[in-house]
């Protein structure tokens, strides 16, 4: 199948999906913490956490990703020798995609995360606090649960939006499924035909996620009544 | 000093070139976009499914793939094909900034069309039925109703978009256009200084979107006073 490159856009395919999975995990992790200290009473929790998310959906992901990516090397490099570690350093480029990604997508969860601990009801965290839950305990006990129902819109439309970013990392190198594409396009002169794979892979990977995202809505939604308009 | 910004000043021109590449590109695609979201997003309200049904597919397929691999298919894809290589049209599927906002415009006609039929349908009853109540058409009630009223209404959402076109032009910069993000490579590549490069370019982008959020602030006073919250 596509002139025997299949099976390598197939391997693409497969770093494409681990790659969205892990800066997902990393993403959600940064974005609670995000939002977490913009939500905080401590001032300059809330003013770092509000700067983290509005100077990062400022900037366009493939120029985030070209900083972090080369400019985070050379910066590791020039600083390095100042701490007195004289080797070149060279960052693993999957593990750097992760964290650029997981970076970028954390500013926009925390803004997804946000909107939905301030859509939980008040008496719920002050029912914790009365219990005499601290505010840790509060936080993943009675608030994370409950926000998730409100997270699941907004955190799919940032998981489509994370799968289809992942197609910029190719241009930094790393051998996703674009960039196998962009190798059998060049090897074979037949771009179009292999543009349209990846793209049709991408498609089945977001109408996937959308199927499974619906039903994970459809469970963490049981008991509760939607509006009826 | 760790940092140097002697070379960012010397290429300031170029970075303000690109500037205006970005915008450029930014007005064209939106433009383009705009003009087809309108028809489009109506299909996407029809009742008939002979008129819904492409729309829901184009907007499917479009907001479902990557934006790369749809400037891909339409700048190096096409070519593939000698009926277009020598066709009329070559010469404007051969110039990447043809093919940049093309695909840009196409692009964000997809999901504007979702924004305007979401604000479509969420036009309230009473002012649909009051509009037949007058007896006006069906054209006429698009025209003097549903429309003015549905477009203003999608401005906060749209403000949305038109930043993400904004910093979706960057992607031009794969398709060797020197817009902010191509000025970023090149002075990143001629002096290797990768990290002052794409910071001033970040910083570009960012007051960029701040003119943007701040000229949305201005369309909204304008024709969204009447759903601002009373003032108190």
């Amino acid at each position: 199948m596509l002139d025997g490159y299949g099976s390598t856009i197939l391997e693409g395919a497969w770093l494409t999906l681990m790659l969205a999975l892990s800066s997902v995990t990393v993403a959600i992790f940064l974005g609670l913490l995000g939002a977490a200290f913009r939500l905080s009473p401590i001032r300059w929790l809330a003013i770092l956490g509000e700067t983290y998310a509005t100077v990062i959906r400022g900037i366009p992901d493939l120029v985030l990703i070209l900083l972090i990516f080369y400019g985070g090397q050379d910066l590791v490099n020039r600083v390095a020798p100042l701490l007195g570690y004289d080797e070149y350093i060279d960052i693993n480029p999957f593990i750097a995609g992760v964290f650029t990604m997981g970076f970028i997508f954390g500013a926009y969860l925390s803004e997804t995360f946000r909107g939905a601990f301030m859509a939980i009801p008040k008496g719920q965290s002050e029912a914790g606090a009365a219990y005499g839950m601290s505010g840790i305990k509060v936080f993943f006990r009675i608030l994370v649960p409950q926000m998730i129902r409100f997270a699941i819109p907004g955190f799919t439309n940032n998981w489509l939006v994370l799968t289809k970013a992942t197609a910029l990392i190719s241009v930094v190198g790393l051998q996703d499924m674009m960039f196998k594409a962009k190798s059998a396009a060049d090897a074979t002169r037949e771009p179009f035909t292999f543009y349209l794979a990846v793209g049709a892979l991408y498609l089945v990977l977001t109408s996937v996620s959308l199927l499974a995202l619906r039903y994970v809505d459809k469970r963490y939604s049981v008991g509760t009544k939607a509006a009826d308009l | 000093m760790i940092f140097d910004y002697n070379v960012i000043w010397e290429n300031l021109p170029l970075y303000l070139g690109g500037v205006l590449v970005t915008l450029k590109l930014l007005l064209i695609s939106l433009a383009f976009g705009l003009a087809l979201a309108i028809p489009l997003g109506l299909m996407r309200v029809s009742k008939s499914a002979l008129l819904n049904f492409p729309a829901w597919l184009y907007t499917y397929v479009i907001r479902g793939t990557p934006m790369l691999v749809q400037l891909f298919l339409i700048y190096y894809g096409l070519a593939q094909f000698d009926a277009v290589r020598e066709s009329f049209l070559w010469p404007y599927f051969s110039s990447a900034t043809f093919c940049a906002c093309l695909a840009f415009g196409i692009n964000t006609s997809a999901y504007s069309a979702e924004i305007l039929a979401g604000s479509l349908k969420s036009t309230p009853h009473g002012e649909i039925e009051a509009a037949k109540a007058m007896g006006m058409s069906r054209a006429k009630l698009y025209r003097r109703i549903l429309l003015p009223s549905a477009l203003r209404r999608a401005l906060p959402q749209y403000s949305n978009e038109v930043i993400m076109m904004l910093h979706t032009t960057s992607l031009a910069s794969i398709v060797t256009l020197i817009d902010i993000t191509g000025a970023a490579r090149t002075v990143s590549s001629q002096h290797y200084l990768p990290f002052e490069a794409f910071i001033t370019a970040g910083l570009f982008y960012l007051c960029l979107t701040f003119v943007l959020v701040r000229l949305f602030k201005h369309a909204e006073r304008r024709w969204l006073a009447y759903l601002a919250p009373r003032k108190a």
